[in-house]
């Protein structure tokens, strides 16, 4: 009941913390400098094409007033009409979207997967040259930024050795049996595996990118939460029992440890999803983010303004899920 | 990041044995593949920004036809319209159009779909961006392969337009029958190739049109991959994974065109700094002084790697209203001389800000710190600003331009209307010098009937400019393309890269 309730009241402040997030936006793009009509305006357009254009687009109403009419819209389901696209702006970010999410998830799938084996061998040969090595990998992988990690990624393994596709989501020649756009999901259900095979060879570069700095996260938080893990009594118990060092990491120690982490990665592929902004640009694939910078280098107003509603809801679902995972897991939250 | 040959071959192995590659052998080309510097937002090329940006044109060339084509070196030919022209007294316009064309679908092409689309450029309701040109046509009628129209207000560029932005000819039957979503979804022309697949942001594939009116194109099957940051690009062609780029550093053209095959063409594109009546700009003697002060050739050769022409006027030589005698030649001493004049030195030296993009064209931030330093020499001390292009454009519609303000303007048809005419035309929202001397000079030429009369009044207006030193011209752009053996490219002035003007070699 009492989680019901925590349910309820964190679906309230969702509410509020979206349409502060769309208040904010609204205002701030129509205030910084930068004005779609001008970005239109071909040579030797009169003060008259500027006001027939700005009223076309509806721009030359107070933002007051301007924000009554979106934000009405908003509520039927109408984010408005993209300028550059000419396309619906909830259909244009729910096309894109897909992409974003299959991307960010493989990302996170190895950064998981990369950063948690690297804690566990790190845990396993603690004070061995192992353990410091893996200590300098992480250090490198943290210090370089996800893009750069992209353009090291192009040029081995796009260039010197092309194993993998540089730019886009999938071989254009293809012919695509999809009814949705989470590729990667329905290649796979629909057993279609040559196509889940040309996704990957183009996910695998930008995903590696995006997950690189955060796999070196992951495996330093959870290495030193195992750390601290390993010196408590019931660690030792284990080992007096006869278990082997592996068995008490993975059984006994790590289900402890993995909290904090699991917190982070809910934190963390917040940020992944934002972090595909410049990774989908340098690697053209065509998702979210790419579509973000193309809106704000055109001045957009009402893409920018779906973009970012979406990624609000993604940030605050996020957040929401991994609190309700960490209630679950945690007994103390469960139990009250 | 160092690799040796044990690991090259290593991972070598790995990519046979993962089959992952799939990338497109070099030997034969079945499917060009082009990486595309820009993204395509919008299929009507009539309405919204794109319609305007001049990139996109090659797109939209691909599968629309204008109503009169453009060469590669940017003179009008036959096309769509075969014939056209003013009557003598200039109050009607006549064009003929071409017989046995067909658009996408296979239905004719006709004379009322000329009509229909100068009409619709026409309306202000559809959002047409250059409709203030298109509305000075009224009444426009269809007859057989004729159409006229009357004239209501003479614009000696209107057949110009006609091969420039917006300039399109869209299918009457099928846009009406489809409306603006359906034609967005699956646009049809009378182009050389037709949409088979789009995918938003990511690419366009193009089938050849076998019915095309100048001959089927080399290549059947054309994938354009939208591939917008230059570092992927290069590196798309470098592996093999496209056969066509454009628009990389001009480092990676030179380091590449050993290997690939290089294509650097002048375009119709041009470098420039405005130069706004405002402050210390007022004073003759401190904007002849920056003018002379910069040595462009040097500026050319050292940051751009020689690619680029430098200008004097804002006419390149591929416009009509170039004219070579015009001339303001680097000369420091003569601009010592002009700041001593107005009590300016290198110990007192003349102080505003000069606004610029960063990255928005090649070298742009570096040409402009560039001619800071050479400034700094002769007694200017100008402070740099760097903004984003919109915020450009926002200032210059605003008029609130800093003093100087480097910008680049294409002008793909060459009239000197739509360079020198709407850059330093007063009442023109792009213009920034608005002083009336200029507006008086200019103002006459617009309605001038006289072609001959009208680019001699151009070349006199450009000499003024010059003489008064209220603009500086920079240089003209080199477009670098890089395309794989097997392919011929042929550059076209106006930047726009046409995959039906390429060749298998």
């Amino acid at each position: 009941m009492r989680l019901i309730k925590a349910i309820l009241l964190r679906l309230v402040t969702t509410a509020v913390t979206l349409f502060g997030v769309a208040l904010i936006v609204f205002f701030v793009i129509r205030v910084v400098p930068g004005n779609p009509i001008a970005m239109m305006l071909p040579p030797g357009a009169t003060d008259a094409d500027v006001a027939r254009l700005t009223a076309l687009y509806g721009l030359d109403k107070s933002i007051p007033t301007q924000f009554l009419i979106w934000s009405t819209g908003v509520l039927r389901g109408d984010f408005g009409v993209s300028i550059t696209n000419r396309q619906p702006v909830l259909a244009l970010v729910l096309d894109h979207l897909p992409a974003t999410l299959e991307l960010s998830a493989l990302a996170l799938f190895i950064a998981v997967f990369l950063g948690g084996t690297a804690a566990l061998i790190g845990t396993r040969l603690r004070g061995t040259r192992v353990e410091a090595a893996i200590d300098v990998g992480n250090g490198m992988a943290l210090s370089v930024p996800d893009f750069l990690w992209g353009l090291v990624l192009i040029l081995l393994f796009g260039v010197l050795m092309p194993l993998f596709q540089i730019s886009g989501r999938i071989t254009p020649s293809l012919t695509l049996p999809f009814s949705t756009n989470f590729y990667l999901v329905e290649s796979v259900v629909r057993l279609r595996f040559d196509l889940t095979r040309d996704l990957l060879s183009h996910m695998i570069m930008p995903a590696m990118g995006l997950a690189i700095p955060l796999a070196a996260i992951i495996s330093q938080l959870l290495k030193q939460s195992l750390k601290e893990v390993m010196h408590l009594d019931y660690v030792a118990l284990a080992r007096t029992k006869g278990y082997g060092e592996t068995h008490v990491i993975l059984r006994e120690a790590l289900p402890n440890a993995v909290l904090p982490t699991l917190t982070l990665v809910g934190v963390q592929f917040t940020f992944l999803i934002g972090g595909t902004v410049i990774i989908e640009r340098l690697f053209s694939f065509e998702g979210l983010g790419n579509m973000a910078i193309d809106a704000v280098i055109n001045r957009d107003l009402p893409l920018i303004q779906g973009i970012v509603i979406l990624f609000a809801v993604i940030f605050t679902a996020v957040n929401l899920l991994v609190d309700l995972c960490y209630a679950a897991f945690n007994p103390r939250l469960r139990h009250g | 990041m160092n690799l040796n040959r044990r690991s090259l071959l290593q991972l070598s192995a790995a990519s046979a044995a993962l089959g992952l590659t799939g990338l497109p052998a070099r030997a034969a080309i079945d499917e060009l593949v082009i990486a595309f510097n820009v993204d395509l937002p919008s299929w009507d090329p009539t309405t919204g920004p794109s319609a305007v940006n001049p990139t996109i044109q090659g797109l939209y060339q691909s599968v629309f036809d204008q109503f009169i084509l453009q060469q590669p070196d940017l003179k009008p030919a036959p096309g769509l319209l075969t014939d056209w022209g003013w009557s003598d007294d200039k109050k009607t316009v006549h064009m003929t159009v071409r017989d046995g064309v067909t658009w996408h679908d296979g239905s004719p092409f006709t004379a009322e779909d000329v009509a229909w689309s100068l009409t619709r450029a026409a309306d202000e309701k559809t959002g047409n961006p250059i409709q203030f040109i298109w509305s000075t046509l009224a009444n426009i009628k269809a007859d057989g392969n004729k159409v006229t129209a009357d004239v209501a207000r003479f614009e000696p560029t209107i057949f110009k337009w006609m091969y420039f932005l917006t300039g399109y000819v869209l299918p009457k039957a099928y846009y009406e029958k489809v409306g603006a979503e359906g034609f967005e979804a699956a646009p049809i022309g009378t182009g050389p190739y037709k949409v088979e697949k789009f995918e938003r942001g990511a690419y366009v594939r193009l089938q050849a049109n076998a019915n095309y009116w100048g001959g089927k194109p080399d290549f059947e099957t054309v994938t354009i991959k939208f591939v917008t940051d230059p570092a992927a690009r290069v590196a798309e062609v470098e592996s093999g994974n496209s056969h066509v780029t454009l628009e990389m550093p001009y480092e990676e053209y030179d380091r590449l065109k050993g290997t690939l095959n290089g294509v650097a063409h002048p375009i119709s594109d041009i470098g420039m700094i405005f130069l706004n009546d405002i402050d210390v700009m007022l004073d003759p003697n401190v904007r002849k002084a920056a003018v002379v002060a910069i040595d462009k050739q040097t500026i050319i050769t050292r940051l751009l790697s020689g690619y680029g022409v430098p200008i004097d006027t804002l006419e390149t030589p591929d416009y009509d209203a170039y004219d070579a005698s015009i001339k303001t030649p680097y000369d420091p001493d003569a601009a010592v001389k002009l700041l001593a004049a107005s009590g300016y030195s290198v110990d007192k030296p003349v102080k505003f800000t000069i606004q610029t993009t960063k990255g928005f064209k090649p070298k742009d931030y570096e040409m402009i710190q560039a001619i800071v330093g050479l400034w700094r020499k002769v007694g200017i001390e100008a402070t740099i600003e760097t903004y984003e292009i919109a915020k450009h454009y926002e200032l210059r519609a605003a008029d609130k331009l800093a003093p100087a303000a480097f910008y680049n303007w294409g002008n793909s048809v060459g009239d000197p209307t739509t360079s020198t005419g709407f850059a330093m035309f007063g009442p023109s929202p792009h213009s920034v010098w608005d002083s009336q001397d200029l507006i008086d000079k200019i103002g006459p030429l617009w309605g001038e009937p006289d072609e001959a009369k009208r680019i001699q009044g151009w070349k006199d207006v450009d000499r003024y400019i010059a003489e008064n030193a209220y603009v500086i011209p920079l240089l003209q752009y080199v477009q670098p393309i890089l395309s794989v053996a097997g392919v011929v490219v042929t550059p076209h002035a106006s930047g726009a890269l046409l995959p039906h003007l390429m060749k298998r070699a």
